[in-house]
C-alpha cells in the first residue's frame, strides 16, 4: 500500500490537458522528487495531491488520487480536514505579516486551539524538527519578515509541520535560496523524511539526487519514468530521460 | 555634425521641460501660498476658545463654530457607522469572493464612475429618497445617508485596492493549511490589508468633511442657533457656517469665514497627514 497514490489521473486547464494519465505512487516515510523542464506539470500534479487545483477555475480533472487508500476527491472528503493532513511549502517562502510565533501558531488558531501551554509546545517542536529553534528561540515575537530568506523558508516548513499533517509537499523549496540555506533544507528534508512522506519538486537535478529515495521524470505533461533514484541518475530506462539528466535538453 | 546638433537640440529641450515644470509647479505653490497668507492674517485673529465655543450671532464678534463642530462631527458618525461596513465588506465581496465575469467587471466600471460622479448629483438623490420618501426631512440621518452613498464608492475601491496588494502567495499559504476562505480573508488577509484600507477610509472621511453642495441639497440650514440633540434634528456644518458668512456684507464675518477655514483646513490637513503616514508605513510593511 502507497501512502499517496495517483490513479490514470488527467488534468485539463481549460482546453490545455496539463497532465495525460498519470499513475504513481509514494511509500511512506520516503522522499519522492518531480523533476522535468519548466511547464511539464510537475507543479501543477503536487498541487493535486492537497487539493490547491481546486481554487483555479476552469480546472478539470479526471482519475483518482489516493491518500492512505481514500479517495480524496470524493464527495464526502472535507477538503479542508484534507489539506490539513498534507503539509504544502511553497517555492517563494510566504510567511504571514505577523511574528514567527503566530506564523507557526495558525494552523492551530484555525482549528480553535485556545490552550496556551498547547500552542506553546506546538510551536517550540515544530520550530526544533524545522531545525529553526536556536536561532529564532529569543525573537518568537519579533515578525517573520525580518528573518533572512532561508530562515522564513525553514520557518515556513516549521508552520507546515505545526499541525502535524503525514505528509509534506515542497514545491522548488530552495530555488530561491543561496547554497548554504540549500544545504539546510535538504538536511532537514532528510531528518524530517523520519516522520513524514516527502514530496518534492525540483529543478536542481543534484538535488534530487541527493534528497530523494525514488524519482519522477515529467515531460510535456507525461509522467516518462519513475524509478528509484539511484538508477534513473545512473542507468535510466527511457531515452528522454537520459537526455534530460545529462543536459541535453530541457 | 548633424548628429552632435540633434543631440544639442535635445539637450536644450529636455532644459526647457525642466524649467517649465519648475515653472507650473511653482505657480501652483504660490496660488496655494497667497490664499494660505490671506486666509490665516485674516482668521487668525478670530480663533481663540471662545470661537469654538459660542453659537452663531447677528454679531460676528460674538458668533462662533459651536453647532456647525457638533452638526459636522454627528454627521459624520453617522456618515461612517453606515459607509463604512457596507463598503468595506462590498470591496471584500467583490475582491475576494466575487466571479471575475463580465458582470463583474461591469460593476467594478461602475462604481469607479459612481466615485467621479458630481457630488451635487448625491444630493439631489438624498433630497428625493431620503428627506421625501423615507420622510426623514432635513435632518442629520438625511444628510449622512446622502454622505454615505456619496463616499461609499470611495471605501469600496480603497478596500479593493489594499486586498489586491495582498500577494496571493500568502492566500495560498494559508489555504493550503486547510484555513476556509474566511478564516483566510479574515486572519491573513485583512490585517495585511488594513493599512490600506484605514489609508482609504481616512481619505474619505476628509472627502466627507468638506462636502457642502449635497447638504444643502438636502437642506442643512444655514443658520443655526441651537444645538442638535438627536439624529433627526435639523442641523448645520461647517462648511455651510463659512458659506453663511461669506454671503454676509459686514467685514468682520469675512475675518470669521477666514477663521472657520483655518478649522476646517487644519482638520483635512491632519487627516490627510495621518493617512500618508500609515499608508507609508503599511507599504514599508508589506513590501517586505
Amino acid at each position: 500500500m502507497f501512502k499517496l497514490e495517483s490513479q490514470d489521473l488527467h488534468l485539463y486547464y481549460g482546453p490545455k490537458h496539463a497532465l495525460k494519465g498519470i499513475s504513481m505512487g509514494v511509500d511512506a516515510n520516503s522522499v519522492a522528487a518531480f523533476i522535468g523542464p519548466s511547464g511539464c506539470g510537475k507543479s501543477t500534479f503536487l498541487r493535486c495531491f492537497n487539493r490547491m487545483n481546486d481554487l483555479i477555475p476552469n480546472v478539470k480533472m479526471e482519475g483518482r488520487v489516493l491518500l492512505d487508500d481514500n479517495d480524496i476527491y470524493d464527495s464526502d472528503t472535507d477538503v479542508y480536514e484534507h489539506r490539513k493532513r498534507i503539509g504544502m511549502v511553497f517555492q517563494k517562502a510566504n510567511p504571514f505579516p505577523k511574528s514567527i510565533y503566530e506564523n507557526v501558531a495558525y494552523g492551530l488558531r484555525i482549528v480553535g486551539e485556545k490552550s496556551r501551554s498547547i500552542i506553546d509546545e506546538a510551536v517550540e517542536t515544530a520550530l526544533t524538527q524545522a531545525a529553526l529553534w536556536d536561532e529564532v528561540k529569543d525573537s518568537l515575537k519579533k515578525s517573520a519578515l525580518a528573518l533572512s530568506g532561508g530562515q522564513q523558508q525553514r520557518l515556513c516548513i516549521a508552520r507546515a509541520i505545526a499541525v502535524k499533517p503525514s505528509v509534506l509537499l515542497m514545491d522548488e523549496p530552495a530555488s530561491s535560496l543561496d547554497p548554504l540555506s540549500t544545504t539546510k533544507i535538504e538536511d532537514l528534508i532528510y531528518t524530517l523524511k523520519k516522520d513524514y512522506t516527502i514530496v518534492i519538486v525540483t529543478h536542481n537535478m543534484q538535488q534530487a539526487a541527493r534528497v530523494s529515495d525514488k524519482t519522477a521524470f515529467f515531460y510535456l505533461g507525461e509522467l516518462i519514468e519513475y524509478d528509484n533514484t539511484d538508477k534513473i541518475f545512473t542507468n535510466p530506462s527511457k531515452e528522454a530521460t537520459q537526455n534530460y539528466i545529462s543536459g541535453r535538453f530541457g | 555634425m548633424n548628429k552632435r546638433n540633434r543631440k544639442n537640440t535635445a539637450k536644450i529641450k529636455d532644459q526647457l521641460f525642466k524649467y517649465f515644470a519648475i515653472l507650473c509647479t511653482g505657480f501652483g505653490l504660490l496660488a496655494l501660498g497667497v490664499l494660505l497668507v490671506d486666509i490665516i492674517s485674516r482668521g487668525m485673529g478670530r480663533i481663540n476658545w471662545s470661537f469654538f465655543s459660542n453659537l452663531p450671532s447677528r454679531h460676528f464678534s460674538e458668533s462662533g463654530i459651536y453647532t456647525a463642530l457638533i452638526g459636522t462631527a454627528s454627521l459624520l458618525f453617522f456618515t461612517i457607522l453606515v459607509a463604512l461596513p457596507i463598503g468595506i465588506s462590498s470591496g471584500i465581496y467583490l475582491q475576494e469572493y466575487g466571479a471575475r465575469n463580465r458582470f463583474a467587471r461591469f460593476v467594478e466600471i461602475n462604481i469607479a464612475n459612481l466615485a467621479g460622479v458630481p457630488s451635487v448629483i448625491y444630493g439631489i438623490l438624498g433630497l428625493q429618497f431620503f428627506v421625501r420618501i423615507a420622510g426623514l426631512g432635513s435632518s442629520i440621518l438625511a444628510g449622512a445617508l446622502t454622505l454615505a452613498l456619496l463616499i461609499m464608492p470611495i471605501v469600496i475601491v480603497a478596500t479593493r485596492e489594499a486586498l489586491k496588494a495582498v500577494p496571493n502567495s500568502l492566500r495560498d499559504a494559508s489555504l493550503g493549511m486547510g484555513a476556509t476562505k474566511w478564516q483566510t480573508t479574515s486572519r491573513v488577509v485583512l490585517p495585511a490589508a488594513w493599512g490600506g484600507i484605514l489609508t482609504g477610509i481616512i481619505l474619505s472621511i476628509s472627502r466627507a468633511i468638506g462636502e457642502t453642495a449635497p447638504l444643502i441639497v438636502v437642506g442643512a440650514l444655514v443658520y443655526v442657533p441651537f444645538v442638535p440633540e438627536g439624529p433627526l434634528d435639523q442641523y448645520t456644518t461647517l462648511p455651510i457656517q463659512i458659506f453663511n458668512w461669506t454671503s454676509r456684507p459686514q467685514q468682520g464675518f469675512m475675518n470669521n469665514a477666514a477663521a472657520g477655514i483655518i478649522v476646517l483646513l487644519a482638520f483635512t490637513f491632519l487627516l490627510n497627514g495621518i493617512a500618508i503616514f500609515l499608508r507609508n508605513r503599511w507599504y514599508n510593511k508589506i513590501k517586505l
